[in-house]
């Protein structure tokens, strides 16, 4: 970690074990690590995700105790969960909406990151490597929806598995593979049951990364500014950054539990209660509500472009959705991080956010008629944000005048506080 | 200016776009909304309709319909219809009755139950019919799907353990279903073991009379009826089933009855389920109280 450690081994056994195995030492310079005093509460969803990753893999590992990864025996083996096992109908509850609440979180968190710069430099690593992430996310989540094996199970995974025959040459080797077969079928179900156990543990470790590379370039914060004196800006991170980000995983929990114990189902699909059927088509074909806005830019390109035919057009389209996020940090020239500083930029945001949410929207409708004329303006201006919008606003745009320092900005926001505040109260990062 | 302009003039087109789209809407009637026992936060199942629904399932649904993920046991167990806290006098010290397995109602329910459960091999290498167990699921009328279609007119009626969560709108869509039937309107050519339902979901416009259409389309003045036709035919009529308890004997109570018994069926702990999320809310509520507490006493030297 980027800081001075302030730890001293007090006891024989900590100086011992300090000169072989540093681990008490790392532990005391995380808990104190110098964040900037001036965090919001949209700073407290990357311990929300923390949170959520460690209850799937915890719920996840009972459960795949009971289930059995077999075409025929996987729905009934769920159901066996629900009504045979103790507490089933609560692991699996907590498993299915857990998906859910860890997507919630992971889009406010992202969506704190664009409007706050906090992929901006130094922070570009960091920034990537929550990309990289939410890439791993949407693999296990996608193939943990298959597990059940109900109708949206098997079809979801017909239609996404089918997108990649669409690559050229190699596309359709690839959906076999991915099939282990010529059709969806067992193999298929055990290779995603497999994958799901592994890709949790994945994502374990690039979040470790992600979490050693902002303790190296340090937290972004609202005012984008960075931290100039210790003291005065930053406050160790326990108990300070523990406690609030406490308060806000409880509060995230209730409404986590206020899915799970009184609308488990509302954000799933009736269908997936229907044993798969391969004889038998559902009449609307819809990936979960977190998938919804890929689904939409998915179906949005209806032409062909060139050489390219729609379909493949589609594919490329969805995944550049994700995959632009990574030239992000270089595609944005502004030099100001926090849009609170950018008056123009922030409008452009809002609408931003307004096309992701039509986008989840349009995903849930069938893709004809006025929907995909709304899809297409959403996905090009979703594009247009990024390759138009934040290249040109960093030189057209005159930004507001930034604070001095992180606390200059906390104390100019809130004049009240400052008259409350005893004058010369020692700092708490000592 | 300008910028602000065009965010107002998308949202205002976002709006009047999903307004469209819910016109636009589904091609079947929306469920009845029903007040149930077990609604909302604090419903519960209500033990008496759940012993009705029962006999509604029993006397007339597993006629055609399995209920392959219920077990007898299941009717015995805490929230189930059959459930006993204490055994009924006449019983010994020794029985439990609380315990589904020696639940003496559950015991005669699964011996006397309409049709056999098959076991073996035997000792001689034969499967063999016997009297259900309290331990064995609920055996269902067909061995098979393809006697199951060739009873119904190569339909298959789907198995019922799920169906309040398994169709959208739940259970007021059972028993909209139920209790929804109507005579074909004059448009519609309907075809022999053939009836239709403005709830079920399907596409009227593929059995509408040719005269009425053209190009796919019904001709001016004649519009396609809501619903879809199905193989079930209506299968309540008022006075058919016995009630012990003096409950209305109607096709709307008959409906009603066997709906909460499969929204049980299908989601059995879901009293046990509501009672830890109160106790879970209340505990989370508290600590986020306590916890904010804490963050603005620890906080308080830094404003």
């Amino acid at each position: 970690m980027s800081h001075v450690s302030n730890y001293k081994p007090s006891t024989g056994i900590e100086k011992w074990l300090d000169k072989r195995l540093p681990i008490v030492r790392f532990g005391a310079d995380f808990m104190e690590f110098p964040t900037p005093k001036n965090l919001n509460y949209w700073w407290t969803f990357g311990a929300i995700l923390a949170v959520c990753l460690v209850i799937q893999i915890i719920t996840g590992i009972v459960l795949a105790m009971h289930y059995t990864p077999h075409v025929d025996m996987a729905f009934a083996s769920v159901e066996h969960i629900m009504r045979d096992v103790n507490f089933g109908w609560l692991l699996r509850y907590v498993h299915a909406n857990g998906a859910s609440m860890f997507f919630l979180a992971v889009f406010i968190h992202m969506f704190r990151g664009l409007y706050y710069g906090s992929y901006k430099a130094p922070r570009e690593v960091v920034w990537m490597l929550g990309v990289v992430i939410f890439l791993l996310m949407m693999a296990t989540a996608f193939m943990g929806y298959v597990l059940p094996w109900g109708q949206m199970s098997y079809w979801g995974a017909t239609v996404i598995t089918n997108l990649f025959s669409a690559i050229p040459v190699v596309g359709e080797s690839i959906r076999t593979l991915l099939w282990g077969g010529f059709s969806v079928d067992n193999p298929t179900l055990n290779r995603f049951f497999s994958l799901h156990y592994l890709l949790p543990f994945a994502i374990f470790g690039v979040v470790a990364l992600h979490i050693w590379a902002f303790h190296t370039s340090g937290n972004n914060n609202p005012s984008g500014v960075e931290i100039k004196d210790v003291k005065k800006d930053a406050v160790p991170f326990h108990p300070y950054y523990t406690v609030k980000d406490g308060f806000a995983i409880v509060v995230f929990l209730i409404l986590f539990a206020a899915f799970v114990f009184f609308n488990p189902n509302s954000l799933g699909h009736a269908d997936n209660y229907i044993e798969a059927n391969p004889l038998s088509t559902p009449a609307h074909i819809v990936p979960e509500w977190y998938f919804l806005p890929f689904y939409a830019m998915l179906r949005a390109i209806t032409f062909d472009i060139g050489p390219i035919p729609a379909k493949l057009g589609g594919v490329i389209t969805m995944f550049s959705s994700i995959l632009i996020l990574f030239v992000l940090p270089w595609l944005d020239t502004s030099k100001v991080r926090s849009m609170r500083y950018r008056p123009i930029a922030k409008l452009w945001f809002v609408l931003f956010v307004i096309a992701c949410l039509a986008l989840g929207f349009l995903g849930g409708k069938p893709a004809e008629g006025v929907y995909v004329m709304w899809a297409q303006i959403a996905t090009a201006y979703y594009f247009a944000f990024f390759l138009i919008i934040l290249p040109l606003l960093g030189i057209l745009e005159t930004p507001k005048p930034l604070p001095r320092s992180i606390s200059e900005s906390v104390l100019h926001k809130a004049p009240k506080l400052e008259t409350s505040a005893a004058p010369g109260a020692p700092a708490a990062a000592e | 200016m300008t910028i602000t302009r065009t965010l107002m003039v998308a949202l205002v087109a976002t709006a009047a776009g999903s307004g469209a789209a819910l016109a636009a809407g589904g091609s079947e009637k929306h469920p009845e909304h029903q007040h149930w026992h077990f609604s909302g936060p604090f419903g519960k199942f209500d033990q008496n309709a759940l012993q009705r629904g029962y006999q509604v399932y029993e006397t007339v649904c597993s006629n055609c319909h399995s209920l392959d993920l219920v077990a007898f046991r299941n009717l015995g167990q805490k929230g189930g219809p059959f459930y006993l806290d204490k055994c009924p006098e006449g019983f010994g010290d020794s029985i439990d009755c609380s315990n589904p397995n020696d639940n003496p109602i559950v015991k005669a329910l699964a011996d006397k139950y309409k049709y056999q459960v098959t076991d073996g091999p035997d000792d001689s290498g034969d499967m063999f019919q016997r009297a259900a167990l309290p331990s064995d699921h609920i055996p269902g009328p067909y061995a098979n799907e393809q006697l199951a279609r060739l009873a119904n007119n190569n339909a298959l009626p789907p198995d019922l353990s799920l169906i309040t969560k398994a169709r959208s709108g739940g259970p007021d869509y059972v028993y909209s279903l139920i209790t929804g039937y109507e005579d074909a309107p004059s448009t519609v050519e309907m075809a022999a073991g053939q009836h239709y339902n403005p709830y079920f979901p399907g596409d009227m416009a593929q059995v509408m009379k040719p005269e009425y259409m053209h190009d796919g389309h019904p001709v001016e003045g004649v519009s396609v009826p809501p619903g879809g036709v199905l193989a079930m035919a209506p299968p309540l009529a008022d006075g058919i089933i016995e009630y012990g308890d003096g409950s209305p004997q109607t096709v709307e109570q008959y409906a009603k009855d066997v709906t909460e018994f499969l929204m049980w069926a299908a989601e059995p702990k879901m009293e046990a389920r509501k009672a830890l999320g109160i106790m879970t809310i209340i505990y989370l509520v508290i600590l986020a109280g306590i916890l904010y507490w804490s963050y603005r006493k620890v906080w308080a030297d830094q404003h």
